[in-house]
């Protein structure tokens, strides 16, 4: 069975290079597996960014100041390149981005459940800044040290551009706050519909999760769901009361011996309903991707017809 | 880089996107974008990876074009250069008294 031997082999090759820290890069052998779970983290980020940019465009229009108004579009435009960062990383993989694409318009491919919740008042467009790009940059910032190296590279292009993403968010919710009593009612009822949402972001509870085990041995992630979850609480407390806004959970408080703010039972029914498509805005979301794509098809066959012409022309 | 990367989708063709982030700074490879020509690469590889006024020069390649080396050449390709120490500098002895050489 020399074919067996090999593929123990080449396993084992494969298993020491990641702990030793060493980066795979699209021409290296690889597990399937481990091909597999990059192209479905991959791809679903890179959805995530693009149906992301839903919510925020929403309020692109109503921005109430022109600083705010190129601030929230230059945001916006950022979550299209990320997007575009994280489809060219698994096409690395030797997917097609024709193919993630239409596996995303035909509801075979997921996104962050996190944007099927829709944005009610301009204080959800500082909240979705501080507390979902917050987060994003928690697990970004882990995926930025993952071991394969076009998503590393992808990620840490992100990780640089990110930051202004929160700054302008916690900026909104910051002005907000220190505004008239309607301004920080506001901004408060956006907190409190947001906080358990974006807490949701960082997976199932370790013990739940189908994938950790696997992704985490092969240095896909560096941390499991909750201690990440764990990292966003604690930076994000101090940040909430700085800025007078009240985190809308009676149990959380600071454990003097872990050094961590402990907080309440998350409702995790409520986001298996909404991963199921059962959210507020699941359908409307995949509506207007949709539409983009048919309604963007005339340009991609004239780009063609034009870049055909020239071709036949000798131009 | 791009090997097993299907082309020519409804996306049009791949082209590999490399930037130059200062004059006199070697053009690195950034990431990759998909137009159907070299003028649409360009103006998609600025969008993408060329927001925020750090990049002076773009060059774009079709995937296709790019000829690389594979992971099982790594040992026998660059084998030759792991034995000659004395292309390195530490190969070659100098009085200590030497100072600022």
């Amino acid at each position: 069975m020399p074919d067996l031997i090999n593929a123990e082999e080449q396993l084992k090759r494969f298993e020491m290079r990641i702990a030793a820290g060493e980066k795979i890069e699209p021409k290296d052998w690889m597990p399937d597996r481990y091909r597999q779970q990059l192209i479905r983290m991959i791809s679903q980020h890179a959805h995530s960014e693009i149906v992301g940019m839903l919510p925020e465009g929403n309020w692109i229009t109503r921005a109430p100041t022109l600083r705010r108004k190129i601030g929230l579009l230059a945001k916006v435009q950022d979550e299209a390149g990320h997007g575009l960062y994280l489809y060219c990383a698994a096409e690395t993989l030797g997917v097609d981005r024709r193919g993630m694409i239409e596996a995303l318009l035909e509801g075979k491919a997921k996104y962050s459940h996190i944007f099927n919740y829709p944005t009610l008042t301009w204080a959800d467009i500082g909240v979705i800044g501080w507390f979902v790009d917050g987060a994003a940059i928690v697990n970004q910032t882990m995926l930025a040290k993952c071991s394969y190296g076009p998503y590393s590279r992808a990620n840490l292009r992100i990780c640089k551009e990110e930051n202004f993403h929160k700054r302008q968010g916690y900026e909104i919710v910051s002005t907000l706050s220190s505004g008239t009593l309607k301004q920080r009612e506001m901004a408060q009822d956006a907190v409190n519909r947001w906080w358990w949402p974006s807490l949701m972001m960082f997976g199932p509870p370790d013990a739940s999760s189908p994938n950790s085990a696997e992704l985490l041995r092969w240095k896909i992630k560096l941390h499991s769901n909750d201690e990440l979850r764990q990292h966003f609480v604690d930076i994000t407390v101090p940040q909430a009361a700085a800025v007078s806004i009240t985190l809308p959970d009676p149990k959380l408080r600071f454990d003097t011996s872990s050094g961590h703010w402990m907080f309440g039972e998350i409702d995790w029914s409520e986001f298996y309903e909404v991963i199921k498509g059962n959210g507020p805005c699941n359908k409307e979301r995949m509506k207007a991707r949709r539409d983009a794509d048919s309604e963007g098809a005339w340009v991609r066959d004239a780009a063609h017809a034009y870049a055909e012409k020239h071709v036949s022309a000798g131009t | 880089m791009a090997d097993s990367r299907k082309e020519n989708t409804g996306e049009g063709e791949l082209w590999e996107v490399f930037i130059q982030c200062e004059t006199g700074a070697p053009h690195e490879h950034a990431g990759s974008v998909h137009a159907a020509d070299a003028e649409m690469a360009l103006q998609n590889a600025r969008d993408v990876y060329a927001r925020r006024g750090t990049v002076v020069s773009i060059w774009v390649v079709p995937t296709s074009a790019i000829a690389a080396t594979s992971p099982s050449d790594e040992h026998p390709f660059f084998d030759p250069a792991n034995d000659k120490a004395y292309r390195h500098p530490q190969f070659y002895k100098i009085p200590k008294t030497v100072k600022g050489f």
